[in-house]
């Protein structure tokens, strides 16, 4: 299934380099369409360096990356804006702008700034879409974090890609926030039909919210199928090095591993 | 809406104040002028048009010039503590200015200023890659290398000074002053209205670059562009403003944070109460300077420095507790 043709999102002999360290190494592979697909692997696997080559953050050494039949870098960056969202772990927290002024940020690839009243409304339903109503006109530097992340893919709704990308959308979060956030992404696939790729930490998490799963190591691309096929205890812990138990209820799976 | 109630009256009062300090501004000074002189006596007309309206424009529009430049400098940087004060911006303008006058004794105003702009780019490039590299950016620690990047510049030009035996010392010199501010020298600083105007434009650019490299390229903006945009504008100000009246220290350090703590960090809706509070900081500080020893002046770079200084100190003292 890794090639695809209808697949819209495909690389090919990735590589990264850094220094003389290979961080990941030829990559093959592609992103099911108006799906969930969740990137797995311990620390330093290269997940987060394989995020940033197909959102074109990050150039890499060598391979290709295919968006929509073209090649990822001939895009002009404002198409590809409005094309493909990348969300970072790491955003300036530190600012003193309102959940709304965020938003609007999001409509800029199309608004350039001259904001009309589509756009506002594209923002309104934004900022519906994850319950953010009451926080309107909150500064985002006084939120908590979970609502601060909700804005931020907020901002990304609001840009209204058909691709969004993102880097450890969980961090930090608490459970409630994890599962709200989840539930959004969710959302996003089956009602709006989008297609979303994420950094996730939490393996069960992953069970629980996506449709396909690639689990990578030491640079590597271990593992790119559904789900069910991944769950499974000896997958995983080759994967991550230790014990798994998995336990199904509901055709849903949940992985123990915290002490075996 | 709270918010649009509460910037209507930040507003209204900073234009009053504006208004105000203008007028008190024109009719302050040695020479003893009137509203109603102005109709008849004509060597105190002479006196109001060639010194007293250019003095007040000139305090108006560097007010306004640097504190928007403060406030570019502080999102491209991501550090509420950054500003041409504590970027070394100031005294690579004063460097320049020193070696077009190592160059050429005579050289024009223009020249002069062409170098000081050349100058302060540089090295407000070299300062924003530094910041680049530092990880947290939220620390005071990144002004604090500003201020050793200046005095290393300071010193640079210092020694050169000493040895074409163009000033004793550069600390010194070029401490901002508005007192010979008058007409057929001060037109340099107009360069500010349209700077102004550009950032005005590019302000939601700005505040985007401002959230960092990643978030402003996944909205299809060029980061390097942008940046170099905002520190071209920075420079153009600064450079203005270091010719024509020499350096003010912390005015866009200041006044940015004041206002972000009024009505937040989106430039475009900050951008003109920046401006003007920039303009009544300066207006204010200049007629202190002016009426404290009356009938002599206090340079406004020390007036400035002094209130400056101790807001800087409250800002960090406020920051880190």
């Amino acid at each position: 299934m890794e090639f695809k043709k209808e697949n819209k999102l495909i690389f090919q002999g990735l590589v990264k380099e850094y220094g003389k360290k290979r961080v990941i190494d030829k990559l093959d592979g592609s992103v099911v369409n108006n799906r969930i697909t969740s990137l797995i692997g311990p620390n330093g696997a290269g997940k987060s360096t394989l995020l940033s080559i197909l959102s074109r953050l990050l150039k890499q050494d060598g391979g290709e990356v295919s968006f929509m039949d073209k090649s990822l870098h001939v895009y002009k960056s404002n198409e590809l804006a409005q094309k493909l969202s990348i969300l970072k772990q790491s955003n300036q927290t530190d600012v003193k702008l309102t959940v709304k002024d965020l938003v609007a940020f999001g409509r800029f690839p199309y608004s350039k700034g001259r904001m009309t009243e589509t756009d506002w409304q594209k923002v309104q339903e934004a900022i519906a879409f994850s319950d953010l109503e009451d926080l309107t006109d909150a500064y985002i530097d006084e939120l908590s974090g979970g609502q601060r992340q909700r804005a931020f893919i907020s901002m990304i709704i609001a840009q209204d890609t058909e691709y969004i990308l993102l880097d450890e959308p969980l961090n930090n979060l608490d459970m409630k926030h994890s599962v709200h956030v989840m539930k959004t992404l969710r959302r996003l696939v089956d009602e709006l039909g989008k297609t979303v790729v994420i950094v996730i930490h939490e393996i069960n998490f992953a069970a629980q919210y996506s449709d396909y799963i690639i689990a990578m190591k030491d640079g590597k691309i271990r593992y790119n199928d559904e789900v069910n096929h991944i769950i499974r205890p000896e997958i995983l812990r080759e994967i991550f090095g230790i014990e798994f138990d998995i336990i199904e209820k509901n055709n849903k799976k949940i992985c123990n591993y915290f002490n075996l | 809406m709270r918010t649009k109630n509460r910037s209507v009256i930040y507003y209204t009062v900073s234009v009053c104040c504006i208004l105000l300090l203008a007028w008190i501004s024109l009719f302050t000074g040695v020479k003893d002028i009137r509203v109603v002189d102005l109709l008849g006596d004509e060597d105190k007309l002479i006196v109001f048009l060639i010194s007293r309206i250019p003095r007040t424009l000139a305090l108006i529009l560097i007010g306004a010039g640097l504190s928007i430049s403060g406030f570019i400098m502080q999102q491209l940087s991501q550090n509420r503590f950054v500003s041409p004060t504590t970027s070394g911006a100031l005294e690579s303008a004063k460097m320049g200015i020193l070696f077009a006058l190592v160059f050429s004794p005579e050289a024009s105003l223009m020249v002069r200023m062409l170098f000081a702009l050349v100058f302060t780019f540089l090295s407000s490039l070299l300062f924003i890659w530094f910041v680049e590299q530092v990880k947290d950016k939220n620390t005071v620690f990144i002004p604090l290398v500003g201020i050793m990047f200046g005095s290393i510049l300071a010193s640079i030009s210092t020694f050169f000074a000493y040895k074409n035996n163009i000033v004793q010392n550069t600390q010194e010199w070029l401490l901002g002053d508005f007192s010979s501010v008058m007409q057929g020298q001060y037109e340099a600083i107009y360069i500010i209205l349209p700077i102004v105007l550009i950032s005005y434009l590019y302000a939601e650019r700005f505040t985007i670059a401002g959230m960092g490299k990643s978030f402003a390229t996944n909205l299809g903006l060029s980061y390097h562009t942008v940046v170099n945009i905002g520190l071209v504008a920075v420079s153009l100000v600064v450079s203005a403003s270091v010719v024509t009246v020499g350096a003010i220290p912390f005015v866009g350090l200041i006044v940015p944070n004041v206002v972000r703590m009024l009505i937040g960090d989106n430039l475009r809706r900050a951008l003109p109460l920046t401006a003007f509070l920039g303009a009544v900081l300066l207006l204010g500080c200049d007629i202190i300077g002016r009426l404290l020893v009356f009938p002599y002046e206090i340079p406004i770079g020390m007036t400035v420095g002094v209130v400056g200084g101790i807001a800087f100190f409250l800002l960090i003292l406020k920051k880190s507790k």
